[in-house]
């Protein structure tokens, strides 16, 4: 049987790169192809060639040993080939039908739309590959998780038979990659063939059929899962050997530096989010927070960095009481805030990398004096810090939007880290990082305890909170359930707590 | 749980207790002002004549004027707005808004009898006179939501609208007097075609710079704008004042609408106008249809909302705005061509006098819905033509601070009663592939 697919020597360069450089691609029908990769490794880039989005210089594609141009969308879709973007492209305020037939749409009389054709169809689709949704909500009002089926199903409809699902489990949370493995292995039973970009190892081996991993735009080895191991796959990754165990001597605890007292705190909607919580945090130990998303994680953070009103209950950052203080004031305190949201709230987008650098102490010598900023002094220091983090960019002066989600967060980091600071609050420091980055923020992380800072670590990433955590306290709809040593526990236990079981 | 007496309250109207209290205090406010101001200066003697028949020729079937002691009238509706309100604080009312429309209804009624005290006020003729200054601007709402629908911020269909009445009278008196057309009404409909071509030029030129170039559409907006008045202007005092004759467009002969119109009050108000005010509804429902009903709308609704996942299900994001645009263009030249041909017969510089923009105001206001623009437009129609009517009553109220009413509607409305409206997601940002 001939490949579904088949890329031959696929070359695309942009001004000053190289994206694709003669990049070889099979896909086999009814299997799974992980596409392996950094960011900036060229994974996107073939995907949107594959789409018809960019125009290869050079190279072929094969369509079942047919050889096809693809000039645009919409003849990727009649060619049966179908993309999830790692950014959804679904419009909230549409029904679910709406974003389906947007396109496709069926008519009643040649002229008006017809949404409860649409309806029934997603219903069959549905029933087919168990994804459960109701065809008449509004986007918008769905989960993430909904969301994506959402945008498969959209593929589905156009009777899509190679799917390329770009980062799908970027956004999910542990238990809705379990359900979005489910659909992925129902989608292969009935012979849809795959491609599943991603940099998350465990997951490639525990879902690929094929590995292809890329670097610099170039195919840097192509495997099988039951031939390699993550160790391997990283190397082939990032182009030299990765450190995936964080390597960390014992802590060495010193004063309180971090107090937190029967914290209270209402969320978005006005429900309570945060139902007294209390911890402390010391000098040189990361107190880990673990938990699934949604359990107050957010609004305590919001709490502590003076984001968000707390309602009852008390902070003191090195012997000061900074309950309900301005950002500025906490910031003042020496107090190093790396958001679980960078393009949100880390960064300015709209303003280039070097304002960026410089955000927490802008309004000080010597980047400002007599209430005009110095550029000179703060390109200085921002070249600086860019060197000494690690951040690549062509220039300073490009807008910080411009870099990879790496580059990005090494900004926030060079930022966040290069003035003295007593506490550094840490919100999914790695989300939706490459190994590479993941590897550098982490030493960085971990130096920075070495050096005797108080370190509050949040994430969502059990392996992340396990490795990096001195202490692990566990948070359940809005209360510590358990803190926990980090070297007398196992990931078994910590996941029981984070489900809210509590075991005696 | 227990719930307070505001809180009940509130819930029945669905609104927060706090605004529940509010309305109830501003409806007793109403109410004292109505007391104080009007009731209390009118003097025992002075009736209030509100007629029903429009002057000139009608073909409704005639009712006779209904006259009212001013002052009993005035204590009347200030109690029935007291009782209101305490109703709102005592218990609550389910439909707010209706609650809300009524009170300013009585409102304006109060204010209406007191100023035509001792003289006669033709309710029917101000209806209909709100209705014809309600067209234009429903019809430059319109054009606002058929480009912003599709994320195309349309500031200068102030500038569409004064060149499509200029191209509608320049071009309909040529057809009558210059190439001596021996139908007035083909002349004339040769100015509104003209008017309606010349509005969706300006749109595709807006259409250019917004999408094409993608300049900021605000700027490119304004520079149409200041264009249209620019050479507007000049060619009406270079030309248009010295050849009367290429400015006599003239307007539509009114169409009363058989049996409809004999029905008293709304006949005269509502069916007795001429064709180019019975062109909006349909053309209301049409494009209302279109855009909620058709594949055409949903593309353009997907367009204006998220462009990129359009275009990533074989969109063409650039099509779309393009017609859209020049459609908005042209509605706004038939705008125009209103004002011209159904409604003053002949062109004067600046005579949009901002329709343009309370059109987009009223396009806000109703949400980015043709329908709701309509009923924005009525209100700003309405106080449009309460100023005219206030003038010939003598008010002692200066008449620049009349001539206010409609601009101080639209921002009073616009701050105060719409709260936050949402507008299309990507409204104003040009798409660029990447």
């Amino acid at each position: 049987m001939p490949p579904v697919l088949e890329l031959r020597g696929i070359t695309k360069a942009f001004p000053g790169v190289l994206a694709n450089d003669h990049i070889d691609l099979t896909l086999e029908e009814g299997t799974v192809h992980a596409l392996l990769g950094e960011n900036g490794a060229g994974k996107s880039t073939l995907m949107n060639i594959l789409y018809g989005l960019y125009t290869p210089d050079e190279g072929e594609i094969y369509i079942r040993d047919q050889r096809v141009e693809i000039d645009g969308p919409n003849k990727a879709i009649s060619l049966g080939i179908g993309m999830v973007h790692q950014h959804f492209m679904l419009i909230p305020v549409f029904t679910v039908a709406e974003n389906v037939m947007l396109g496709v749409e069926s008519l009643r009389n040649g002229i008006f739309l017809d949404p409860s054709a649409a309806a029934s169809r997603i219903g069959e689709i549905s029933q087919m590959y168990g994804l459960r949704v109701n065809p008449n909500t509004y986007v918008k009002e769905l989960p993430v998780g909904i969301q994506q089926r959402v945008e498969i199903i959209k593929l589905l409809y156009r009777e899509a038979d190679i799917l390329i699902l770009d980062e799908p489990t970027a956004v999910l949370t542990p238990q809705e990659v379990e359900e979005f493995f489910k659909i992925i292995r129902s989608l292969v039973d009935r012979g849809k063939s795959l491609i599943f970009i991603t940099h998350k190892l465990n997951e490639v081996m525990e879902i690929a059929d094929d590995i292809t991993v890329l670097r610099g735009g170039r195919v840097a080895g192509v495997t099988k899962p039951s031939q390699t191991t993550q160790k391997e796959l990283a190397s082939m990754m990032v182009g030299r050997e990765v450190v995936l165990q964080v390597d960390k001597q014992p802590a060495e605890p010193g004063d309180v530096v971090l107090q937190v007292e029967n914290l209270e705190a209402v969320d978005d909607r006005g429900n309570a989010a945060l139902r007294g919580v209390s911890f402390e945090v010391r000098e040189g130990e990361v107190l880990g927070i673990a938990g699934v998303q949604g359990n107050g994680q957010t609004e305590l953070v919001q709490a502590l960095t003076g984001l968000r009103n707390i309602l009852a209950g008390s902070v003191h950052i090195a012997g000061a009481d900074l309950t309900n203080a301005s950002p500025r004031k906490i910031l003042q305190q020496g107090v190093a805030h790396v958001p679980e949201d960078r393009q949100q709230d880390g960064l300015v987008l709209s303003f280039p990398v070097s304002d960026n650098m410089v955000l927490n102490t802008y309004y000080k010598p010597p980047f400002a004096r007599y209430g005009s900023l110095n550029q000179k002094q703060i390109l200085a220091a921002a070249d600086e810090r860019a060197r000494e983090y690690d951040v690549r960019t062509p220039s300073l002066s490009i807008p910080v939007s411009n870099l990879s989600g790496g580059n990005q967060q090494k900004v926030i980091v060079a930022r966040e880290f290069s003035r003295p600071i007593s506490l550094l609050i840490a919100s999914q420091p790695t989300r939706g990082l490459d190994v590479g980055s993941i590897e550098y923020i982490h030493r960085r992380i971990i130096e920075k305890r070495d050096e005797g800072t108080a370190v509050l670590l949040v994430s969502s990433e059990l392996e992340e909170v396990m490795s990096l955590s001195d202490r692990i306290a566990v948070m359940f709809e809005g209360e510590i359930v358990d803190i926990l040593w980090a070297d007398e526990v196992t990931r078994e236990q910590v996941g029981l707590l984070m489900a809210g079981v509590k075991g005696d | 749980m227990s719930t307070t007496v505001w809180e009940r309250i509130a819930e029945r109207g669905g609104i927060s207790p706090q605004r529940a209290r509010t309305y109830g205090f501003i409806y007793l406010a109403v109410g004292l002002l109505i007391f104080l101001l009007f009731a209390l200066s009118t003097s025992p003697g002075q009736r209030t004549t509100f007629a029903f028949t429009p002057g000139g020729q009608s073909n409704a079937i005639p009712i006779p004027d209904v006259s009212i002691p001013s002052g009993f009238l005035l204590y009347f509706l200030a109690l029935v707005t007291l009782f209101i309100g305490s109703w709102q604080l005592a218990r609550g009312f389910r439909r707010i808004n209706v609650v809300l429309g009524i009170v300013a209804a009585v409102f304006v009624i109060a204010f209406l009898t007191w100023a035509a005290r001792d003289s006669s006020l033709n309710v029917t003729g101000l209806l209909s006179s709100s209705i014809l200054r309600a067209v234009p601007i429903a019809l430059a709402a319109l054009s606002g939501v058929l480009c912003e629908r599709a994320a195309v911020i349309n500031i200068a269909i102030e500038g569409m609208m004064l060149s499509g009445a200029f191209t509608a009278a320049l071009t309909a008196s040529i057809a009558a007097n210059v190439w001596e057309w021996e139908s007035t009404f083909a002349a004339q409909t040769f100015g509104l075609i003209c008017a309606i071509l010349f509005g969706g030029l300006l749109g595709l030129l807006l259409a250019v710079l917004a999408v094409r170039f993608k300049v900021d559409q605000i700027i490119a907006g304004t520079a149409i704008n200041i264009l249209a008045t620019g050479v507007t202007s000049y060619l009406a005092s270079r030309i248009l004042a010295q050849f009367s004759h290429l400015n006599s467009a003239g307007t539509y002969p009114r169409f009363p609408i058989p049996v409809l119109s004999r029905i008293p009050i709304i006949g005269p108000a509502l069916f007795e106008h001429n064709l180019l005010v019975y062109i909006l509804l349909p053309l209301l429902a049409g494009v209302h249809i279109l855009l909620f009903h058709t594949r055409w709308g949903l593309r353009t609704r997907a367009v204006g909302e998220h462009p990129k996942a359009a275009d990533t299900l074989g969109v063409n994001v650039f099509k779309i705005r393009y017609v859209n645009v020049t459609l908005g263009g042209m509605v706004a030249g038939l705008a125009g061509a209103f004002l011209i041909l159904g409604s003053v017969g002949r062109f004067d510089e600046l005579m949009t006098a901002g329709k343009g923009f309370i059109g987009l105001a009223a396009m806000i206001f109703g949400k980015w819905m043709p329908f709701g623009g309509l009923g924005a437009a009525m209100i700003f129609g309405f106080a449009d033509a309460l100023q005219t009517k206030l003038a010939i009553l003598s008010v002692p109220i200066p008449s620049q601070f009349l001539l206010m009413a409609p601009y101080l509607v639209t921002m009073i409305v616009l701050a105060g009663v719409v709260g936050e409206a949402v507008p299309p997601a990507a409204d104003g940002q040009p798409y660029e592939k990447d």
